[in-house]
């Protein structure tokens, strides 16, 4: 809440949520206070042996106060939905942005890998006023990233990609944290998340051991793993061109269309499930042969596939 | 004081054969089939189920009272939490009050002998003892580490305990919930006296029928998806790996599916209950009782469509949110009308407060501010904040046990004098009854403020900026414990030494006090006749419907 010392909140978006938490509360503890006085006077008044007047009650108090209330409830509570929907549905916009962070979820750890391939364990560091995308998985069970200084909180699952997406506005240092219960060490699932302003930002990440960027591990990857002998332009067996296909609309064999999104890819990369139309189901399965780091950069590459493509037809 | 007149005069009571005194072997007692019997071994057996799952979570709050890991391992912490929601939902919370106030007064209040299937009623409490026994050994002797919600990848892949057996423990309760379920629908459509019609009901009855009606339909859920967390941990057959293609989001669906409408399971059968007591101790009829029998049904129908919102940040659907946000604003509005409805049957009463009275409006303070908070977790963009923090914890407990533990402890004092024909010691009963609001209180109020602040649930070692809520929680935990030792002591002290109650010692309407305490084994002699609505305690308005302008009682007939 506004005031509390150890949930400052760092983000438009925080201070909307507390706007809206401590609106609600007013108007709940309204409804409440409301009942609580009532419940009170009527026990003193009408308790028993007391003066007051037990007159038969009027008609109208049998049905029409009966009805208004039920009303002017259902109204109430439609009025709090459409409001709270309202900020649900403008908080889905995902913002434009190339600042992605890759998050791994493992028991008892978080891993975190930064746009220009730095890796951090319990910890995350963003640019201030810059829009960050995570894009979180995990390697075992289901794990969520909470991060109260900025209001928000995602399950990340295994063998699928959530997001979240923010935009930090006060340099600080603050905490995330592990919120779905995932076995003995949950409560040491926990970091700092640290908020640096941009040329802080710039500085800490030129300091960080030289490695590849993702994408170049991936360019790698794709070479090692046998991946270009089928999908490089050119070679003799007929498989999809990676080109623009990231964010692309994929026409499936058997009917049906799906975007080809992280999600998809790792699919297709570990299960080879979703086989476009038009081509062989020949492709083998990497299940257990690729792991989900590696995973992470053939995805980075082939992402960054598209952006050349974007970038070349600009 | 009561409107009621009664044909027979209570008989001396001492030597009356009554359902107690007829038998008194052990054997009589594990072969009864007398529904007041069953609800006597089903009070005996939840009450020591909710002390051990008492006891569980008394050791999680002196743990919590540093941040720092003092007492246990971080492993048998999570064994301890798990231990005390597993038992506390299916050995205690669940079965309740259906099974000890429902089981005795269903068939009182609708005027039968019986329930409708009696051997059944004897089975669904071996099955209970079964699984539950079964249980607790399981969680005793080798731990489960999963929290009540056995979420999936965890409990079917990577938890260490004996998931499977506790499992199989829940399967077997589970359909001694689905007998009492069959057994109540059967009695109340099959069995109610002439001229108990389905609007004389009281409203209890109509609680427990709506109840029965959750339990047969969503329990058998819980056995599926029991079943195929079995499956899959111990034949391996992938369901929800997401290694082998499985989806772990669907056991949060099923399993939600159920334990949603079990939260309805938990608080119908206590709104039943303070609805008797609200009226008998206000000597009011109930004001606006068809709205309030819709209500209990609305709640049940509406209930089971409100899963989806304990998956707002579980990654499911936007639209999905939407929707299931929307039908959980709409499921508080009868919750609402209902709360409306008990203070206005205040309104023009001749209110005493006697201590089931200060435990309904316990009931009435606490279910409504867990109730009000119910709207910020239906919320989307607050419950993403809030979604496994303590200010959820905060919120079931509200309603739960500040809900559901209070009317099960003011039914139990209500109808005490009908079950053992002695009145409790009534100061000492107001005293467990204050004290129980404040221990309550104490210990789950600043757990709405951690909450905000986000401190996240099932953690054993946790920032030290949350101290002192989690301080003032367990000193009001303390507080709690002695709260509910108190009626075990001067309860068991009124079985021997407590003052002879008389048939109505309370002067109530309903038809359960038209016979003698303790009842006689066939409940009546011969078959009440019924001729107007529940809750005649003063003149009908001069003004008002028709089901309220009945002729005067005639109470049950010999």
């Amino acid at each position: 809440m506004i005031g509390f010392s150890d949930v400052p909140e760092i983000s438009q978006y925080a201070s909307a949520i507390d706007v809206k938490f401590i609106v609600l509360t007013a108007l709940t503890g309204a409804m409440g206070i409301l009942v609580f006085v009532l419940v009170i006077v009527f026990s003193i008044r009408y308790r028993r042996g007391s003066p007051a007047s037990r007159a038969p009650l009027p008609r109208w108090m049998q049905r029409d106060v009966e009805i208004g209330w039920t009303v002017a409830t259902l109204f109430t509570f439609l009025f709090v939905f459409w409001w709270m929907a309202g900020a649900q549905l403008s908080a889905l916009a995902q913002p434009k942005t190339n600042f992605e962070i890759h998050i791994e979820a493992k028991q008892w750890m978080w891993k975190v890998e930064q746009p220009n391939g730095a890796r951090e364990i319990n910890a995350i560091h963003v640019p201030a006023n810059t829009d960050v995308r995570l894009i979180m998985t995990s390697d075992d069970v289901i794990h969520s990233l909470f991060l109260p200084a900025l209001r928000i909180k995602r399950d990340v699952l295994p063998g699928r990609y959530t997001y979240l997406w923010f935009k930090a506005q006060r340099p600080g240092t603050y905490n995330f944290m592990c919120t779905q219960f995932c076995g003995t060490d949950h409560a040491r699932m926990i970091g700092h998340f640290v908020v640096m302003t941009p040329e802080d930002y710039a500085r800490w990440s030129m300091a960080q051991p030289e490695t590849d960027d993702l994408a170049r591990e991936g360019a790698r990857l794709f070479v090692s793993f046998g991946c270009s002998g089928c999908h490089a332009p050119g070679s003799r067996v007929h498989a999809p061109d990676l080109h623009g296909l990231y964010g692309r609309q994929i026409p499936l064999d058997g009917g049906g269309f799906v975007t080809a999104d992280e999600t998809y890819i790792r699919d297709c990369i570990l299960l080879n499930k979703h086989i476009p139309a038009g081509y062989p189901p020949v492709m083998p399965h990497f299940q257990g042969v690729v792991n989900e780091e590696q995973v992470t950069s053939l995805l980075a590459y082939i992402r960054s596939l598209s952006a050349e493509q974007q970038g070349a037809s600009r | 004081m009561t409107d009621t007149t009664l044909e027979f005069a209570p008989a001396a009571e001492p030597l009356e054969k009554n359902y107690l005194n007829e038998e008194t072997t052990l054997w009589s007692w594990l072969t009864t089939t007398d529904h007041k019997r069953i609800g006597i071994l089903y009070t005996l057996s939840i009450t020591f189920f909710f002390f051990i799952g008492g006891l569980a979570i008394g050791v999680v709050r002196l743990e919590l009272m540093t941040p720092h890991a003092d007492i246990v391992s971080a492993e048998a912490y999570n064994r301890l939490f798990s231990l005390h929601g597993i038992i506390m939902v299916w050995f205690f919370l669940v079965p309740s009050i259906p099974t000890t106030l429902g089981n005795f007064l269903v068939p009182m209040m609708i005027g039968a002998h019986d329930v409708a299937f009696p051997r059944l009623n004897l089975l669904s409490w071996y099955l209970f003892m079964l699984g539950a026994l079964f249980t607790l050994y399981v969680l005793i002797a080798g731990g489960v580490d999963t929290g009540w919600t056995f979420y999936t990848p965890l409990s079917t892949s990577y938890a260490t305990g004996h998931v499977a057996a506790a499992a199989a423990g829940v399967f077997v309760a589970g359909f001694s919930t689905i007998a009492t379920g069959v057994n109540f629908v059967a009695t109340i459509h099959m069995l109610r006296a002439p001229g108990m019609t389905w609007f004389r009901l009281p409203l209890f009855v109509w609680s427990m029928y709506a109840v029965s009606l959750v339990m047969l339909l969503a329990t058998p859920v819980l056995a599926m998806t029991l079943l195929l967390i079995f499956a899959e941990r111990v034949f391996g057959m992938p369901v929800f790996d997401p290694a082998q293609g499985g989806d772990p989001l669907l056991f949060q669906h099923l399993f939600w599916f159920y334990s949603h409408p079990a939260v309805y399971i938990m608080i119908l059968p206590a709104m039943g209950v303070v609805s008797e007591i609200f009226t008998c101790f206000a000597r009011r009829r109930i004001f606006g009782y068809t709205f309030m029998v819709y209500a209990l049904l609305a709640i049940a129908v509406v209930g089971f469509m409100v899963w989806g919102h304990h998956m707002f940040v579980a990654g499911q659907s936007a639209l999905a949110d939407l929707v299931f946000s929307f039908l959980s604003f709409i499921v508080a509005v009868p919750s609402a009308i209902k709360v409306f409805n008990w203070t206005a049957t205040l309104y023009r009463g001749q209110i005493s407060f006697e201590a089931p009275m200060l435990y309904a409006m316990g009931f009435l303070a606490l279910f409504t501010l867990g109730g009000l908070t119910g709207l910020h977790l239906a919320s989307v963009p607050l419950d993403i904040h809030l979604h496994d923090t303590y200010f959820v914890i905060a919120h079931f407990h509200f309603i739960m046990v500040g809900g559901t533990v209070s009317a099960f402890l003011g039914g139990i004092h209500y109808w005490w004098p009908k079950f053992t024909g002695r009145m409790y010691p009534e100061s000492w009963a107001r005293f467990a009854a204050i004290t129980m609001s404040i221990g309550f209180i104490t210990t789950f109020l600043p757990q709405y403020v951690m909450g905000y602040a986000g401190m996240p649930r099932r953690y054993q070692i946790y920032l030290p900026q949350f101290q002192i809520y989690h301080v003032i929680s367990s000193v009001g935990a303390m507080i709690l414990a002695v709260a509910y030792i108190m009626p075990l002591l001067y309860l068991g002290w009124s079985l021997l030494y407590g003052r002879r109650a008389g048939s109505n010692p309370w002067g109530a309407t309903g038809l359960e006090w038209q016979t003698s305490s303790p009842p006689p084994k066939e409940n009546f002699h011969g078959t009440p006749r019924v001729v107007e609505g529940p809750y005649v305690y003063h003149d009908a308005e001069t003004a008002s419907g028709s089901e309220q302008a009945a002729p005067r009682p005639q109470g049950a007939h010999r």
